[in-house]
């Protein structure tokens, strides 16, 4: 497959990891990164307590270890292209996790606001419908895969550009 | 020609493994072509592969669609709709 190219992607810093993280400290050191910055924008996923089948008590994430942060980069690249960003950061968490720990963080610098808004919106989008990853939520129910939903689907969909 | 194949999430539960090597006929040549291929290994491949669940693929960590092309040495993977986020 044809490897696109993007133009210069400023600061692009990307964590798959089992260890939790510190969101003040990751917006501080994006921060620091961009400091021509006027706007930080950031989504922090979290694990429900909650499953459609009753009360959750942790959820294992598995994911492609080989591709995962390949197409988190490959995410990141295309909101580079398409928005003026400063700076990007992402985290995804891998393993076992317990009811209300963090799972992902996506932040985005940029001079003005409504660019990293939408950044953090396409790359959460992106993130949901293409990276390698998969939930199972295990409870008193016993366990189970998280199913597709068709809705991430068309969060991505909305974000195609015409033509 | 000989391919490494990797399997995920609740696929990987149903096959019982999570990767194997395999030597492929002539004329498997493309994700569609193996899908069919590993469906001849009997009822649980070929649920699997046709029945209601979709099971998408990855070739050297490139996501892509069942008309894709195989070559000697690569990585493919087979997964269910990716759930990260």
């Amino acid at each position: 497959m044809d490897t696109p190219s993007y133009p210069s992607p400023g600061y692009l810093n990307i964590s798959v990891q089992s260890e939790d993280f510190d969101i003040g400290l990751e917006l501080q050191q994006l921060k620091a990164a961009t400091p021509q910055a006027g706007a930080l924008v950031n989504f922090v996923g979290l694990v429900r307590d909650m499953s459609v089948d009753g009360k959750l008590n942790r959820m294992f994430i598995e994911h492609y270890p080989a591709m995962t942060e390949k197409a988190l980069h490959h995410i990141a690249g295309q909101a580079f292209q398409r928005w003026p960003l400063l700076g990007v950061r992402i985290i995804h968490r891998v393993g076992t996790l317990a009811a209300q720990a963090q799972i992902v963080l996506v932040a985005a610098a940029s001079l003005h606001r409504q660019a990293a808004f939408e950044a953090c919106a396409f790359m959460m989008d992106y993130l949901k419908a293409e990276a390698p990853l998969w939930k199972k939520e295990i409870g008193d129910f016993g366990e189970h895969w998280v199913e597709a939903r068709t809705s991430d689907e068309q969060a991505k969909q909305q974000w195609k550009l015409p033509g | 020609m000989k391919i490494t194949i990797l399997y995920f999430a609740r696929i990987k539960e149903v096959v019982n493994y999570s990767s194997e090597d395999v030597v492929l006929p002539d004329g498997v040549e493309t994700i569609v072509a193996l899908k069919s291929w590993l469906s001849g290994r009997g009822e649980t491949w070929r649920k699997l592969f046709h029945g209601s669940g979709v099971v998408r693929a990855a070739i050297n960590h490139e996501l892509v669609d069942d008309m894709a092309t195989v070559e000697e040495g690569d990585e493919v993977a087979f997964f269910p709709p990716v759930t990260g986020g």
